[in-house]
């Protein structure tokens, strides 16, 4: 792959800010929903001059390399999909000599996803990719087990605390926490993150789901249950992102089921300070750049209200 | 040797549908591309979607766009004329086979990398069955003069066979085109009269499957256009995996062409749904 400059300091000065962070605008892309090393193989160096998001989330590393689950992934359902992937990615070691010198070469600042089984795994992966200068912002997936608990990290406020409390003090850079639909009160959730250094949380994750085989009536998934995505889920995560915005001051960043500017603005509406794109991605992968373009129409002075949301 | 991959432009865009034909239980959508590459490489795919109308049919569904190989791509004065060859068996195909002239197909493409051409001296040998004949229409055009080998379930299916130039031997499962054969059985006798060749094939997985035992049995060279349930066909998903010798590969973005000793086998789980 030809080297490409790195963009010049003004390219990443940006006109919005996130935990400190200078973006040039709120369109994130979810974190497992879009490869950028993957991409530019399929679209050359045009990704890079028409990135379609104003900052990339990495796919979760661990840190151990895994090869995900096995296939069938993918299930379509009614405006949406379900997966089950299974975290595949090189681990710790991998991730930092080979992917993080492609994903430096994007032109928008780095946001790193990393999920622990445990504490202590966590706050070594938190250590590792935190002292990296081409990471901005850490993302902490904590919707796995916890095998020195069997809870799930973050459908959990304490166990969401405790690993907080654990990583906050392994890197001084912004750590946003990416909750679960799948808890009891994701509210209290983002609560106990904030309360315990989180610097933003990410909403949603995907919601648990299942399909069966047509003839056999077992479960289709290798993985037997996966996550919905989509715009089937975005009325839950639409309120989902109310409930955690009415807990916290620290910024929300609202997903699921995100489509257009409009779905956007509602998220912002609802008290996401910024959202992110992942499975219209996978129907356009530019669908990022689109959303943040209606996105900025729909914020233009003397527009606000001037089209209604939806017809009748 | 450089892969045979032509790059996509990372946006979808819209083409506009010139023809559909009929062709026995298949459809073949015809479509002018005016801003896209005009050099996809056979064996590549495109995401297909109907612009208008994609949702609410049968089970509420498609939402997510169709991978389909290219099966035609002739150059135009202000663009590229692509074809593709489906059938209609769920809500994605319904959709396209319904587009009618001037309606807008939602494309994201060419992707993936293409059959790669014959090694010198290696004669080829083009083996499909049923839909998976598509990505074998484009590759006949640039070699010369390939053997053809098609198979097909019913006379309805083999109308497809009209589409390839030359005399293609045909067979299908109930002897109303051709023998009453497997295509495999064709491409069998093919190798007892000379091994010196190389093999392209596509068509539902146990078709694959028997190719490439064949092939390995006899140390033959074989190319096989896969299909895997995708939903972005850019690598993003990872939900197209399939198992190769080197562990899962997303087929997206290291196929859908593979070489067959890559694999241990072409029926893995999911496959032909």
């Amino acid at each position: 792959m030809p080297a490409i400059p790195d963009p010049t300091p003004s390219a990443r000065q940006g006109t919005f800010e996130l935990c400190g962070v200078s973006l040039r605008g709120p369109v994130l892309n979810g974190s497992g929903t879009f490869d950028a090393i993957a991409a530019r193989r399929a679209f050359g160096d045009a990704l890079l001059e028409r990135f379609p998001f104003d900052a990339f989330v990495s796919k979760t590393i661990t840190l151990e390399p895994r090869q995900g689950n096995a296939p069938p992934r993918l299930w379509e359902t009614p405006a949406g999909m379900i997966n089950s992937i299974g975290l595949p990615n090189k681990g710790l070691d991998g991730f930092l000599a080979t992917d993080l010198p492609e994903l430096a070469q994007l032109p928008v600042p780095l946001v790193v996803s990393v999920m622990g089984l445990g504490r202590d795994e966590l706050a070594r992966l938190v250590g590792a990719v935190g002292e990296r200068d081409e990471v901005s912002m850490l993302e902490l997936n904590v919707s796995c087990p916890n095998v020195e608990t069997g809870l799930i990290m973050g459908a959990d406020p304490a166990e969401t605390a405790l690993a907080l409390e654990r990583v906050r003090p392994e890197t001084a850079k912004p750590l946003i926490v990416k909750l679960t639909p799948n808890a009891t009160d994701p509210g209290a959730v983002a609560a106990a993150a904030e309360s315990a250094g989180a610097d933003a949380v990410s909403l949603v994750n995907t919601l648990k789901g299942m399909a069966l085989h047509p003839e056999t009536g077992e479960p289709w998934l290798g993985g037997r249950t996966g996550g919905l995505s989509g715009p089937a889920i975005r009325a839950i995560a639409l309120e989902q992102v109310a409930a955690v915005a009415s807990r916290v001051e620290i910024p929300v960043i609202g997903m699921g089921g995100i489509a257009s500017g409009r779905h956007a603005a509602d998220f912002m509406a609802a008290g996401a300070s910024a959202v992110a794109v992942g499975t219209e991605s996978f129907r356009d992968p530019a669908a990022g750049r689109r959303i943040a373009t209606e996105l900025a129409e729909l914020s233009l002075p003397g527009r606000r209200g001037a089209t209604p949301s939806r017809g009748v | 040797m450089r892969e045979p991959r032509t790059l996509a432009p990372p946006e979808r865009r819209v083409a506009v549908v010139s023809g559909i034909e009929r062709l026995g239980a298949y459809h073949l959508v015809t479509a002018h591309d005016g801003s896209g590459p005009r050099d996809p490489r056979p064996g590549q795919f495109y995401m297909l979607a109907a612009e208008e109308c994609w949702g609410g049919g049968g089970d509420e569904r498609p939402y997510l766009p169709r991978a389909f190989s290219y099966a035609r791509a002739h150059v135009e004065p202000d663009g590229v004329s692509l074809g593709f060859l489906l059938e209609a068996i769920g809500p994605g195909t319904e959709r396209l086979a319904g587009l009618g002239p001037d309606d807008g197909l939602a494309l994201v493409g060419p992707l993936g990398i293409g059959f790669r051409p014959p090694s010198d001296g290696a004669r080829p040998v083009l083996v499909g069955g049923g839909i998976g004949v598509a990505p074998l229409l484009c590759l006949q055009e640039e070699l010369d003069d390939p053997t053809v080998l098609l198979g097909f379930r019913s006379a309805a299916h083999a109308q497809a066979a009209a589409l390839f130039s030359g005399q293609p031997s045909v067979v299908t499962d109930d002897g109303s085109v051709g023998r009453q054969a497997l295509v495999t059985e064709l491409l069998a006798a093919e190798l007892d009269a000379d091994s010196a060749v190389a093999i392209f094939a596509c068509g539902p997985p146990p078709m694959l499957e028997a190719v490439r035992a064949l092939c390995a049995d006899r140390g033959v060279p074989a190319q096989l256009a896969l299909e895997s349930g995708m939903a972005c066909g850019f690598g993003a998903c990872f939900g197209c995996v399939v198992p190769t010798t080197d562990g899962y590969v997303r087929l997206c973005l290291d196929g859908p062409v593979l070489d067959a000793d890559r694999l241990e086998t072409a029926m893995f789980a999911g496959a032909g749904h």
